[in-house]
């Protein structure tokens, strides 16, 4: 048996400083990113369900939905946008569940590695894996008559808002996944609150033609802000307001705000 | 329990509840570098919770403990970098390569990318995983998986590993050659903290052994030291028919240094004695006498499994600790 002398400190590099919190994001992402080109199928599989949404609206509905000046398409497209992002993020939580399942989480806890950048690395990769799902669905509108009618920046506005606003719900659904870690209850409880929370907003037909009471609700909705204001971005007024725009902004910082700091303290909590 | 200089590990007094589930109920442990030490205990009796807090995991309610130095609780990221930890299960992402696995621990444990990708061909090559390396882990079979788990644990050179029930789940094949690699291990100098359910991975593994049972270390010493306190060799007697159990404890009590016990499951006697010689004959003649009819009779060292029994009262493998411990145990495997 032997008995050692005092042990020597720091032997590796432990650093907190940005440029370590942002390499080890880089590396967390891109092993997530990885699961998509190895894997091609679940990207063909999360693309299917959104375009069966755009074709389904625009053949279905849009016959029944008239709307003043525009077409169903136009109005349409802006709710897909924003109903793809939101329904992406429930990835994330779903994500994070099976890595502590997996004992993956443990692993990264266990590391000397920046404590914020699994849930960073997790949301970021998942909010690049949604920017290719919606500009999928910008593809398919333009294939059956969908345009951006305000130009190019404004387009590339409308989609910067769509992801903001998706990115923010990751973080709803990373505290969702790291405080119920049975991936199937993760599974249902990240969609069953989003389907009343999109089709009770503007995002497939006017505010105006539901109930009074439903309406009050839908105006109300973060989600038919961040669709106004996209709607306003894509087609201009009176389908969004500048308002609209801000109103969804502000949301995706509360929500930020909130839920960021809620998710890093159940990751650090995770057992 | 021995005082060693500067122990790489020391935890006093260390306790953990979850809810009203007492994990760990003070827990002291001091572990020499270079040695290995093994924590050997049933489900549920707090091994796992005591290498979850010492690998900063978990965070004790009480008491304090420290790795290389470091504090478990105010010094946590340094302490990460010098240790290494595998757990129950192969945490290794399953779509990634082997090699992909490795080289991206060896990135967060804050390698260059050149130096981690250098540290991980070496360490395939070492764990027979070089030409399986560029294959994603699926195709992996489980023993494959835990060498690549460990593996990981190793990427960052670390001073002290942690390895919680290492080959529990392995076919005796791939234990053996864990066993195999642990041992090369150790013989570099690296500190080791295992736990283990098997009496004969903690015999053959380690230098010195912590019995712990309900959140507690209730014996501390080598294997011959802890086998020792029974005093000492074992006379086990099974019998043809279980309703002739009494009896035969009965028939052996007072032939030498302590009373019988019964193990139901087996139809087996067991006496302490203090040797071999003259004991079997002696024993055969009570046992004929009382006519009870024989299947079986030896005399053996003790094994940690007899040291655990006599400590106990049950054996490693069947003492049932709280379910709800092995609730949190088993929480990720749910």
């Amino acid at each position: 048996m032997t008995t050692s002398t005092a042990p020597a400190p720091a032997p590796a590099p432990t650093g907190r400083g940005p440029i370590w919190v942002i390499r080890d994001t880089l590396v967390v992402m891109r092993r997530n990113l990885l699961k998509y080109v190895r894997v091609p199928t679940l990207l063909v599989f999360s693309t299917v369900q959104p375009i069966m949404f755009v074709l389904l609206f625009a053949f279905v509905f849009g016959g029944a939905i008239t709307l003043p000046g525009i077409d169903y398409i136009d109005f349409l497209m802006a709710g897909i946008f924003v109903q793809t992002s939101v329904f992406g993020s429930t990835n994330t939580g779903i994500g994070l569940a099976e890595d502590m399942n997996k004992g993956l989480i443990d692993r990264f806890r266990s590391l000397p590695m920046s404590r914020s950048a699994v849930l960073a690395g997790r949301t970021l990769s998942d909010a690049v894996r949604n920017l290719f799902v919606v500009l999928l669905m910008v593809g398919v509108g333009y294939l059956i008559g969908f345009n951006f009618q305000n130009g190019f920046v404004d387009a590339v506005l409308a989609i910067v808002l769509v992801m903001l606003f998706g990115y923010a719900f990751t973080w709803i659904s990373a505290t969702i996944g790291l405080a119920i870690k049975d991936v199937e209850s993760v599974q249902a409880a990240s969609f069953i609150w989003l389907f009343p929370l999109t089709f009770a907003s503007s995002a497939f037909v006017p505010v105006e033609t539901m109930p009074d009471w439903l309406a009050w609700f839908a105006r109300n909705n973060p989600v038919t802000h961040a669709v106004n204001g996209t709607r306003y971005l894509i087609l201009g007024e009176p389908w969004g307001f500048p308002a609209d725009v801000w109103k969804a902004l502000a949301w995706i910082v509360i929500l930020l705000g909130v839920f960021i700091p809620f998710a890093i303290s159940r990751y650090r909590r995770a057992v | 329990m021995p005082q060693h200089e500067n122990p790489i590990i020391r935890a006093e007094g260390l306790t953990k509840s979850f809810g009203d589930v007492h994990a760990l109920s003070g827990v002291d442990l001091e572990v020499a570098e270079g040695t290995v030490y093994g924590l050997l205990g049933p489900n549920g009796a707090g091994k796992t919770t005591t290498v979850r807090v010492l690998t900063t995991l978990l965070t004790p309610d009480a008491g304090t403990a420290s790795v290389a130095g470091y504090d478990v609780v105010t010094q946590r990221t340094a302490l990460r970098s010098v240790i290494g930890l595998a757990g129950q299960y192969a945490a290794v992402d399953e779509i990634l390569t082997g090699r992909e696995n490795l080289v991206m621990v060896g990135q967060l444990y804050r390698l260059s990318t050149a130096e981690a990708r250098r540290r991980a061909d070496d360490i395939l090559e070492r764990f027979d995983l070089s030409d399986a390396g560029n294959r994603p882990v699926k195709t992996y079979s489980g023993g494959m998986r835990r060498r690549l788990d460990l593996a990981a644990s190793l990427v960052g050179r670390p001073r002290v590993l942690f390895l919680d029930e290492p080959t529990t789940g392995l076919d005796p094949r791939s234990r053996l050659g864990l066993w195999d690699f642990i041992e090369s291990l150790v013989a570099e100098g690296t500190t080791l903290l295992l736990t283990t359910q098997y009496l004969e991975e903690a015999d053959r593994l380690a230098d010195r052994i912590a019995v712990i049972d309900h959140g507690r270390v209730i014996a501390e010493g080598t294997s011959t030291e802890l086998k020792g306190t029974i005093g000492g060799d074992v006379l086990e007697l099974e019998l043809v028919d279980p309703s002739q159990l009494e009896a035969a404890a009965a028939a052996l009590s007072g032939m030498c240094c302590g009373e019988p016990t019964l193990e139901h499951l087996t139809n087996t006697v067991r006496v302490p004695v203090e040797s071999a010689v003259g004991t079997i004959t002696d024993a055969v003649r009570r046992i004929d006498r009382a006519g009870i009819d024989l299947v079986d009779i030896a005399v053996h060292r003790p094994t940690l499994d007899d040291v655990f029994l006599s400590l106990t009262g049950e054996h490693v493998t069947e003492a049932v600790a709280d379910p709800g411990k092995r609730r949190k145990r088993q929480r990720s495997m749910s």
